[in-house]
């Protein structure tokens, strides 16, 4: 009956479309879930270990999750000011 | 014992002021003694939707911070003698709710009402936080659209994690309540069906409201659906939920609209 009057009207049905994309989103995000907080606690004892050695940008650490089907990544993107050799340096004496 | 019940769903625009209106007026002529609270300070539509806009005095934000009391704030609707409103404030911003003025209120509600149905703002801010706080009931307005779907599936989440009772690690029991449903659509396969919805957000169903001019006509009177025209396709739907609300079982149908060519000519005439 569907594909009939599918046949007759020209046009494919777009609802499995959208269930799919819903289903493969929410099992992401509801993976995601509480995660926020793993995230920023991470965030911060990171930030806190690179500062003790490197003057850094507190807004220039960006931490990401990024959940696969198999396996998931863990992304640290730490922004380095030039010339952090130098405090490092001076950390080190 | 007194039921505190919110209407919510992320979302916004698929239909839980109507709904909250609906359901309350449904379950006041079911003769509980219910009041509809709008907790969309500073956006509020509630009291519109009920009629009762130029009857607010004082308002929920009024109540939270002892301005008024509880009593001065109710309003009763003129066409049920037991259903109340108590309504949002329109010039105050969402921050004036705290959750301990919200649990005071609610907590003095539950001893004057049987039902407390909390009409939630859309988004998952201070507002919507707080009006799921005290359920012990949820109905999370659904329209069949991604957008939605992906909203309520959020706000379960939020249900099962922030509220009072899922903190006690009690249940709030939750119900979706599917709106602006057109049956064509979803068979011909351009709408996601009844099943897909509740197989996604795993969640029992507790009615399919569909899509009606009717429910444009009530709020342009200012009149809840189920008491605008109780013989139209939306007010069978919505009585049908809250019979379910009330325990009943109820066999889910999608009532359809009655378009015989008598009918709409007598329907026409009648309006």
């Amino acid at each position: 009956m569907m594909n009939l009057l599918r046949l007759i009207s020209g046009r494919t049905a777009s609802a499995p479309v959208a269930r799919e994309r819903l289903q493969i989103l929410l099992a992401h995000e509801r993976g995601l879930r509480g995660q926020p907080e793993l995230l920023g606690l991470l965030r911060a004892e990171i930030l806190a270990v690179v500062s003790r050695h490197v003057v850094l940008d507190p807004e220039k650490v960006i931490v990401r999750m990024e959940r696969g089907k198999h396996v998931s990544t863990l992304e640290v993107d730490i922004e380095v000011p030039n010339g952090f050799e130098r405090s490092l340096a001076a950390a080190a004496t | 014992m007194a039921k505190v019940l919110v209407v919510t769903s992320g979302k916004g625009g698929v239909g839980k002021t109507t709904s909250t209106a609906a359901l309350g007026a449904g379950l006041a002529q079911m003769g509980e003694k219910v009041v509809v609270v709008d907790f969309d300070v500073g956006l509020r539509n509630l009291d519109l939707v009920m009629g009762a806009e130029r009857r607010v005095v004082f308002d929920l934000i009024n109540v939270v911070q002892g301005v008024a009391k509880l009593s001065q704030a109710l309003i009763r609707d003129k066409r049920l003698e037991n259903l109340w409103l108590l309504p949002a404030s329109q010039t105050r911003d969402k921050d004036a709710l705290t959750d301990e003025g919200v649990g005071r209120i609610i907590a003095d509600l539950r001893t004057k009402f049987d039902w407390i149905l909390c009409d939630s703002p859309a988004g998952i801010e201070r507002g919507a936080t707080l009006a799921m706080r005290y359920a012990d009931e949820a109905v999370i307005v659904t329209n069949p659209e991604v957008s939605s779907v992906r909203d309520s599936d959020r706000i379960i989440g939020m249900l099962d994690s922030k509220t009072v009772k899922a903190e006690r690690g009690e249940r709030v029991e939750k119900h979706v309540l599917i709106t602006r449903y057109d049956s064509a659509r979803a068979a011909r396969g351009e709408m996601l069906s009844i099943e897909d919805i509740l197989e996604i957000l795993a969640t029992p169903l507790l009615g399919i409201i569909p899509e009606s001019q009717d429910v444009l006509r009530a709020s342009n009177v200012g009149s809840p659906v189920t008491l605008n025209n109780a013989a139209s396709a939306p007010a069978r739907a919505y009585v049908d939920a809250v019979r379910r609300l009330m325990g009943e079982t109820v066999t889910m149908i999608v009532p359809v609209e009655r378009k015989g060519l008598m009918n709409r000519l007598l329907g026409r005439r009648a309006a």
